[in-house]
């Protein structure tokens, strides 16, 4: 497929230096599959701990530095990048263009949030891992002996600029680089539940830095901005942590609400039911998701006004996020639904986020909260929403899109058996939780004593943790399965009906040989039952200007992790010199043209030209 | 015949499962909150169960609207090659799904409100002949005062039964959290302000307390008491620790006495006597744990004294175990044994 100047490029070389929006996705996928089987790896630990009553695994020390990270990686560094994965892959193939709006940008955001959770994870072998929770509050976070809580302030921080400039990035993306005919109210859902989340990390992720800035000076420079025995207020690092820690939330579950739309409404061979409700729905989900953030803050002695307003507040968000749930249920009702293993994760999805939303509810009246807050039943809770909610909805991405990103099939019998018992174990463990939280057992407890009536739930928790671990290690076995041996998928597998669909599996470089005419909600469907073979093109055939490929993202990233990491240390020659190197970067960058280059239009594989 | 019999099985399910419910689904009754023995409890369980309620009621409509889909719009093999209808939406149904949960919320909302104000009614300014417990949380012991009675303890905390008891709350290191499952829910100790709240036992006896914010290595460890009295057996204790004496017994315990004299002073205390680093020893000898974890033998408390660190990773207290040697240990528990104001 090409005559261009890439052929005979290293293919590490290329990796490390693409700016391609599909390649980009694809590390984004591979970094976050790899950091979700080591927080899968640390869960699985943390529960043979607690298999037993004053059970002697791993220890309390280590315990603490597991749950850290185990919250850590899961949230930051296995979640978020798989968003990133798919929003990449998938979002300028659902708009219509053939790259992001900064494809530089969307490198060095990538390679710094690379950089960040490599960062954080040396922990473990540089003295101990961070040991503060995933929450880090002070003053537990800026009194932790050794270095382990250094690298979760400057790991995150630096892996937090990586994901705000790629929030940035695709806010411009959507606004900019659809095609012609894809008006807002034509957007393919998760297309527009990824820009309402972008839209989230650019206001919800400058808390955070700030937060993490005042403990990385609390810690590294001795200032005492949380310690209250010279004025300082611990309270302001909760606030800052949960302005940002809520809308995360939103960040993780709203383009899996997306996923689900999209991955319903084919499977189930329909239009997705109340477009407009959804995207309302959608954006207010967005909007609440910043005034509620106190509830995580209810036993903190906010006083009872803060706590009631909040309680409404956060009362308010079951609402829209209820219209969404009854709205998939009728985008099914009178359609014709199937069951592959993706839409096995979208249906098993609904009832499992619904109970998480019952939780949820139940957890926003503050004096029933009292009870649950900092308890296993909180536990429960979040890992209804973000295992029964994001988890299953990058599963069902994985299943949905892995053709179109790999150009293969996943194995059908390996998927469903890595769907029911991943789905039963998930139950397992995660329902008895409920209860130890209201019998008494407080969360992040690294044991529990014999005789409080604690032993059977955890016991069948842990089990249950197994078989997903179980589940996930039969998900490796079929990606490695089909890797080696897959078959092809064909352009449009699923009988799809937005846009990614009407173009070949995997897409080529410059995704649309002719950018498409968009002449309705569901472009490629529509087109489909009209009869077309492809869609309408919006411009006659001509060279495609692309852009050029840079090691400078990887460079700059480079920089801020010695930097990081040397901080850490206190080794401040090194660490200046890192900035330095970044400062480099982005200087050589700023003062050097790039003209990118032009695949020319003879060049073009002949069936690649869609629309003729 | 057989269908009588049937029927009294149906009749007696109900009864059946509250009871199962109760001895195995509820947890340990001196630490769950799903058995409340407390006014605050009891509130909040109340409001548990309207949520719960609230909420069964709509996973019920979910679950019924789900089964239908799952059961009659299956494609039916892969040659179904029908297309359905493409339904656009329904602005009747959108309004419905909106506005029956709003209303659902609000009936849950007005109790909520309520309750959370009732539960902080009084905090700022205890009725005079309240009683006040200062509660201040350790790495990994908790301090409880009581300042208008000047009586000091640590890990068991003594409290009046039937009236509330108010409570200021506060943490000497990193943030703790005060939590009796059974009398009433938690409340964060923090380091910069004092947090109020009060609990209100409704029968006497002995409940857990737990610590439940993350605060180091031995989070899981920083068990505590709550020990509610009739108020008469309440005041009777609180005098006798007044006058507690910290004399020894016998001659072992003198022993004790000069070495808690020489090496433990400075960090714990005993009637007003002695540091307040480590938890007060006053009356050491009635609490049925030591550390908050470990059953109260001469084994466990020598054991502790030899190396803190193995049974409470991280704590603060130094080992002992190679000042101390068999015999001065045992004359350090023997005295401390003797540190007792009740029978």
């Amino acid at each position: 497929m090409s005559a261009h100047a890439y052929k005979k490029k290293n293919p590490i070389w290329d990796w490390l230096t693409t700016v391609d929006h599909k390649k980009i996705g694809i590390l984004y996928l591979v970094s976050g599959a790899f950091f979700f089987l080591l927080g899968g790896l640390e869960a699985i630990l943390l529960r043979v701990q607690l298999l037993y009553p004053e059970f002697d695994f791993v220890g309390a020390a280590t315990f603490n530095q597991l749950l850290t990270m185990h919250g850590t990686t899961m949230i930051f560094l296995a979640a978020m990048p798989l968003i990133f994965g798919f929003m990449n892959a998938i979002i300028p193939l659902q708009i219509g263009a053939r790259d992001v709006a900064f494809p530089f940008v969307n490198s060095l955001g990538f390679w710094l949030f690379s950089a960040g959770g490599i960062l954080l994870n040396l922990g473990w072998f540089m003295g101990g891992a961070p040991d503060a929770g995933w929450t880090g509050y002070a003053p537990l976070s800026t009194t932790s002996p050794g270095n382990g809580v250094d690298f979760y302030v400057l790991g995150l921080q630096i892996s937090g600029i990586g994901t705000l400039i790629g929030g940035i990035n695709f806010l411009v993306t959507i606004i900019n680089m659809r095609a012609p005919g894809m008006t807002f109210m034509r957007m393919p859902l998760f297309t527009w539940s990824s820009f309402i989340t972008s839209g989230l990390i650019l206001f919800a992720f400058p808390a955070l830095t700030i937060g993490l800035a005042l403990l990385m000076f609390d810690r590294l420079f001795g200032t005492q901005f949380f310690a209250a025995e010279a004025g300082g207020n611990p309270i302001i690092y909760e606030h800052l942590f949960w302005i940002f820690g809520h809308p995360e939330v939103y960040i993780l579950v709203l383009p899996v609400f997306g996923m689900f739309s999209e991955i319903i409404a084919t499977f189930a061979r329909k239009r997705l039911f109340g477009y407009s409700a959804m995207v309302f729905a959608t954006a207010l989900i967005g909007f609440l998701g910043f005034m509620v953030w106190v509830h995580h803050m209810f036993t903190v002695g906010l006083g009872p006004i803060a706590n009631s307003i909040f309680a409404v507040a956060t009362m308010l968000i079951a609402v829209p996020t209820g219209v969404k749930i009854f709205n998939w249920l009728f985008t099914m009702w009178g359609g014709k639904v199937s069951f592959p293993t993706a839409n096995l994760f979208a249906v098993g999805f609904i009832p499992s986020f619904v109970l998480g939303g019952m939780t949820g509810v139940m957890l926003s009246v503050p004096p029933a909260d009292y009870q649950y807050h900092d308890s296993y039943f909180v536990v429960a809770h979040f890992h209804y929403v973000i295992v029964g909610g994001v988890v299953f909805g990058l599963f069902a991405g994985f299943y949905y899109w892995w053709p179109k990103i790999f150009g293969t099939m996943l194995n059908e019998f390996l998927g469903k058996l890595h769907f029911w018992l991943f789905f039963i174990g998930f139950h397992l463990t995660f329902f008895p939780m409920h209860f130890l939280g209201l019998m008494g057992m407080p969360r992040r407890v690294y044991t529990y004593l014999s005789g409080q009536s604690l032993d059977e739930a955890n016991f069948a928790a842990s089990i249950g943790a197994f078989l997903m671990g179980i589940a996930t290690i039969i998900m490796v076995w079929n990606i490695i399965q089909t890797a080696i041996k897959g078959k092809k998928a064909g352009n449009d597998p699923w009988d799809g009906r937005t846009l990614e669909w009407a173009i070949s599996s995997p897409a080529p470089e410059y995704n649309f040989a002719q950018t498409p005419l968009i002449r309705g909600l569901d472009a490629w469907w529509l087109e489909k039952r009209a009869g077309n073979k492809g869609m309408v093109p919006a411009e006659p055939l001509d060279d495609i200007h692309m852009p050029d490929a840079s090691i400078l993202p990887f460079i700059m990233s480079l920089g801020l992790f010695i930097a990081g990491l040397a901080a850490i240390y206190s080794m401040w020659v090194i660490a200046i010199g890192g900035l330095v190197l970044t400062v480099v970067g982005m200087v050589i960058r700023s003062v050097i043209d790039y003209h990118g280059y032009h695949i020319h239009k003879e060049d073009l594989p002949a069936e690649g030209g869609k629309g003729k | 015949m057989q269908m009588k019999r049937w029927k009294n099985v149906w009749r007696f399910l109900p009864l059946l499962s509250v009871i199962a419910l109760t001895l195995t689904g509820c947890g340990n009754e001196q630490l769950t909150a799903l058995l409340p023995k407390g006014e605050g409890a009891e509130m909040q369980f109340n409001l548990m169960m309207l949520s719960l309620y609230i909420m069964i009621g709509v996973f019920v409509v979910v679950a019924l609207i789900y089964t239908i889909v799952l059961l009659r719009f299956r494609r039916r093999g892969e040659d179904d090659n029908e297309i359905p209808e493409q339904t656009e939406g329904n602005v009747v149904l959108e309004i419905l799904w909106t506005t029956v949960p709003i209303i659902l919320l609000l009936i849950l909302a007005v109790p909520t409100v309520m309750a959370t104000f009732a539960l902080d009614e009084g905090t700022d300014n205890p009725p005079e002949d309240a009683l006040v417990i200062k509660v201040t949380a350790h790495q990994y012991w908790w301090e409880f005062e009581y300042p208008d009675l000047e009586i000091k303890t640590s890990q068991d905390l003594y409290m009046p039964t039937g009236e509330r008891v108010y409570f200021e709350l506060a943490s000497k290191d990193v943030l703790h959290s005060f939590w009796v499952p059974t009398l009433g829910g938690k409340m964060d100790t923090n380091t910069a302000t004092v947090n109020k709240m009060w609990l209100n036992a409704n029968e006497p006896g002995t409940y857990y307390g737990k610590c439940a914010e993350l605060c180091g290595p031995s989070h899981a460890l920083m068990d505590f008491k709550v020990i509610a009295q009739e108020r008469e057996d309440f005041d009777a204790w609180a005098e006798k620790m007044q006058n507690a004496s910290s004399q020894a017994a016998t001659d072992q315990a003198q022993q004790g006495e000069e070495l808690f004299a020489n090496s433990c002073i400075g960090c714990h205390a005993v009637g007003g006597e002695g540091g307040n680093t480590g938890p007060s020893l006053t009356n050491f000898g009635d609490r049925e744990m030591v550390a908050g974890i470990l059953e109260h033998t001469d084994e466990n408390i020598k054991a502790w004294i030899a190396e803190p660190g193995e049974y409470k990773p991280g704590n603060n207290m130094p080992a002992f175990g190679d000042q101390l040697n068999d015999e001065e240990l045992d004359a350090l528990v023997a005295y401390l044994n003797g540190l007792k104001v009740e029978e």
